[in-house]
């Protein structure tokens, strides 16, 4: 018997707009004495020109190494030191800045953001110190680890056409060591105009004060121009693709399929039934190919299909891909496993899905989703990233609904349309260094 | 770079931190259940969900078995979820994530542990599947055979990792011939392991005598002891009694090096003896950690990273674990500066113990734990992780207020203090992991190399 689903009261948003253009989202929540606060620059990986490869994401670097009244290591200390943990990670859309502290240091959290999108520090001296703490993120996840970034770094080679989709996002070594603080100044001003951002506040606080703090610390910041975006879709894949990357420091081979997969903003409707596909086809002990590729055939050490490089489906504008990756022994082949999940994905077009399935797949969808929704951090990103990229941050209250809506004929839908679509396959091979 | 116009005078000026309300602390209603089972719950209403954790201490008699215990109790954990008497693999993974469960099991040195959030409208069904399974998993043999493989691979694959060889060198490095230095199972031990050993070993271990079920979310407390005791009524048994075993003392100084030849990075891996949390030196020692490398505003984060960009995240910690506690210094450095880097943490290492810390570091770091500490408990996640480890020692959930209390006490010569006694390089062991061709003559200038336990 299906379980009742339970739902989350809709906390109310408020929302403004500055005159510099810096859209703000407010969504004040009493539940616990703690805040978020999250900055969405509207600009990731893909932005990149050629030549810059891994740009974004050393600026997110550079944007901690101090500002106008903060000093450098004066950001993490002020943050740290109100009790008080921050990050910022670079996407494909966007790059976020974020913070979650004790409800009093909402108004110290602001003056940090508002500081640095004011006027970051931007010298050579901080920009080759992080040149040289990026290689060594690089190294740490991707050259000195087996299957290092694998797939999301190499099946984009294969699956997408365009630079800006194709490029390697953590930046070629030659790239990033040539970055300099000119090149930095002018990715500022092209991309981190407030007209450019989200600015999203979540938790315990008072929204007329944090509205007045808002405009005390971000409307003094210059309006600029805002960069044209270019649209980074592509059409349909035009035929099956293949390739193979071999992996010295891996110890068995692995497999990777990537589809392209419907615009996840503009066409939504289309897009939603992959989510649930995915989850049917991948999530939890329960799921298709879990039971055929580890219980049925043992043809898989471990599988995983999602969408999104990344596996958030609705963090990235289109191209976006579906997703599968299975790390398997050497005895199995790659032919096999694409075999067996183009098969599990024939019988839920061939077979459908039934009640009782479709009603387990939305239990765990929604059990993930309120779960994710329980830190006001994730709650406050869900905000920023709903605004930024869907235009609406309620976005992320109603995607639980509309996920819930999603019937077994879309998802049959969906796996019908991937049964014509071409597919990307990389196949990862252990063995020595050419 | 843009021009910062300054309407607001104010706006230039750092805003104070106002006094919030605090965190509750968390009303834990704990009970004992007729069959040993010691049960935690808390009603935390965020979100319509509860977190479960089932921790069943699993202490292991001695080092010379250890290492038979570990594969036994991974390939164990691993295969638990296969089926029970009333349902196969299959059936039991419908009805978890019928309710919004997925159910994981793992088990390490010292305990077993299940863990899943689930709807609220599905926590009776949860605990009941939990039930079937720890009175009724039946390990199928060609399961378990095909599971034995798999989890072969897993681990060869986990042995390609240098983060892992730098992990058990370290453990091997400290704790001799304890179990702990077992920190990962021999898959040619696994690769021996019969269906029928696990099924034994199920009912030797698995059983609810001082074992803690913690429940925290949208809950009743009073339902949650109804539908605890009713479904694992049926759960029973003593363990066999085997105490913790003590850590043993290990030599410090000297550097062992691990060669991986063509490896872009070194892993340098510290590590120490630690004081646990039922010391009254514990607070000043964790704030002490904090300031030499336990979070970014440290001293290790300024200088290796910030300052010389030899590493991307080094960080320090203690690691509380039933037989003892261990600090821990970690850095990923690129090979050409591994020496250096060495060098750097242990100044930093001799300057904390050394000399005092200044106030405004102290209080930093006080802000910090505190804050930090609030934050963790926030969500019914942190909060049901948090109380199943503290349970796992033996703590209640008002070690958290104390804890609190001792931090905000916590002086100058206090850290000085826990600094000196836990971060003297002479008592401390460094452990590298990289390309020996490249690191060996320049570490050599450090300290002695010690070949690999």
């Amino acid at each position: 018997m299906p379980v009742r689903i339970p739902t989350l009261p809709a906390h109310p948003l408020h929302r403004l707009t500055l005159d510099n253009g810096l859209r703000v989202v407010l969504a004040p929540d009493s539940t616990a004495p703690v805040v978020a606060v999250a900055v969405y620059y509207d600009v990731g990986m893909r932005s990149e020109p050629m030549g810059r490869t891994g740009f974004a994401h050393l600026f997110e670097h550079v944007m901690f190494q101090g500002s106008a009244h903060l000093p450098k290591l004066e950001h993490a200390r002020q943050v740290q030191g109100s009790g008080g943990v921050f990050n910022g990670s670079t996407h494909l859309d966007y790059t976020n800045y974020f913070e979650v502290l004790p409800a009093g240091a909402l108004e110290r959290a602001m003056f940090c953001e508002a500081d640095r999108m004011a006027a970051p520090l931007l010298t050579q001296e901080t920009i080759d110190n992080q040149i040289d703490v990026v290689k060594e993120e690089i190294r740490v996840n991707v050259l000195n680890r087996p299957y290092g970034a694998f797939p999301w770094l190499q099946l984009p080679e294969v699956l997408f056409d365009s630079f800006a989709n194709t490029h390697n996002g953590y930046g070629d070594f030659v790239d990033l060591e040539s970055a300099t603080a000119d090149d930095a100044a002018a990715f500022f001003d092209s991309y981190y105009a407030p007209g450019n951002a989200v600015l999203a506040v979540g938790g315990d606080f008072d929204v007329e004060q944090a509205t007045q703090w808002v405009h005390r610390y971000f409307a003094r910041v210059p309006a600029r121009r805002t960069p044209d975006r270019p649209p980074f879709a592509e059409p349909a894949l035009p035929e099956d693709r293949h390739a193979e990357v071999v992996d010295p420091l891996a110890a068995t081979p692995a497999l990777a399929i990537g589809w392209r997969v419907p615009d996840p903003v503009g066409d939504f409707d289309s897009f939603l039934p992959y989510v649930v596909l995915s989850e049917l086809m991948s999530d939890s002990d329960a799921s298709r190919l879990e039971q055929r590729l580890i219980h049925r055939d043992r043809l898989a050490i471990h599988q995983a299909m999602y969408l999104g490089l990344f596996g958030d489906p609705f963090d990235a504008r289109d191209a976006t891909a579906l997703m599968f990756q299975a790390h398997h022994g050497s005895h199995v082949s790659a032919s096999q496993l694409l075999t067996a999940v183009e098969e599990e994905l024939e019988s839920v077009v061939d077979e459908g899905v039934s009640e009782t399935e479709l009603a387990r797949v939305q239990a765990r969808i929604a059990a993930q989703l309120l779960r994710q929704a329980d830190p006001v951090l994730g709650r406050t990103q869900g905000f920023a990233a709903g605004e930024l990229i869907h235009g609406r941050a309620e976005f992320a209250t109603e995607l639980p609904g509309r996920l819930a809506e999603v019937d077994a004929g879309s998802v049959a839908a969906a796996a019908a349309a991937l049964r014509i679509s071409h597919r990307a396959v990389l196949e990862l091979t252990p063995g020595a260094s050419a | 770079m843009s021009v910062v116009l300054d309407e607001d005078p104010t706006a230039m000026v750092l805003p104070p931190l106002i006094e919030a309300r605090s965190a509750r602390a968390p009303r834990a209603v704990a009970a004992t259940l007729p069959n040993g089972l010691d049960t935690l719950v808390v009603r935390r209403r965020t979100v319509p969900m509860v977190e479960v954790r089932l921790r069943i201490p699993l202490p292991m008699a001695n080092g010379r078995t250890a290492a038979a215990t570990v594969a036994r109790g991974s390939l164990m954990s691993s295969s638990m979820l296969f089926g029970t008497a009333q349902r196969d693999q299959r059936q039991l993974a419908n009805d978890l994530a019928t309710v919004g469960a997925d159910l994981s099991v793992s088990a390490d040195s010292d305990r077993l542990l299940f863990s899943t959030a689930v709807l609220r409208t599905g926590l009776s069904t949860v605990l009941d599947l939990l039930a079937d399974v720890l009175t009724s998993a039946t390990y199928p043999r060609a399961e378990v055979v095909a599971e034995r493989d798999r989890l072969g691979q897993r681990i060869t694959m986990a042995l390609s990792q240098p983060g892992v060889v730098a992990r058990m060198a370290r453990s091997r490095r400290l704790f001799g011939d304890h179990p702990y230095a077992q920190a990962m199972p021999d898959p040619a031990m696994v690769a021996e392991l019969e269906a029928v050993t696990l099924r034994r070993s199920h009912r030797d271990r698995v059983r609810p005598y001082g074992a803690t079920l913690v429940v925290v979310g949208d809950v009743q407390p009073a339902t949650v002891a109804k539908q605890a005791s009713s479904a694992f009524a049926d759960w029973v048994g003593t363990p066999r009694r085997s105490r913790v075993l003590a850590l043993p003392e290990f030599e410090p100084g000297g550097i062992t090096l691990v060669d991986r030849p063509g490896a872009v990075q070194s892993n340098i891996r510290i590590g120490g003896a630690a004081v646990g949390r039922r010391d009254p030196a514990y607070a000043a020692q964790q704030l002490a950690n904090l300031i030499f490398g336990g979070y970014f505003s440290s001293r290790l984060t300024e200088n290796l990273r910030e300052r010389n960009g030899f590493t991307y995240s080094p960080h320090s910690g203690v690691d509380n674990a039933a037989a003892g506690s261990t600090f821990f210094v970690d850095a990923d450095v690129a090979t050409g500066v591994t020496a250096r880097a060495v060098h750097e943490t242990w100044y930093e290492l001799g300057r904390m113990a050394l000399a005092p810390v200044t106030q405004d570091e102290l209080d930093l770091a006080r802000r910090y734990a505190l804050g930090t500490l609030a934050l963790s408990t926030e969500t019914q996640a942190g909060l049901a992780s948090t109380l199943s480890s503290l349970a796992g020692q033996g703590l209640s959930a008002s070690w958290l207020a104390d804890y609190q209390k001792a931090v905000a006490a916590v002086t100058i010569s206090d850290v000085q203090e826990a600094s000196h006694r836990h971060f003297s390089v002479s008592s401390l062991a460094t452990v590298v992991v990289g390309d020996a061709a490249v690191v060996e003559d320049s570490l050599r200038s450090l300290a002695a190399l010690r070949n690999p336990e």
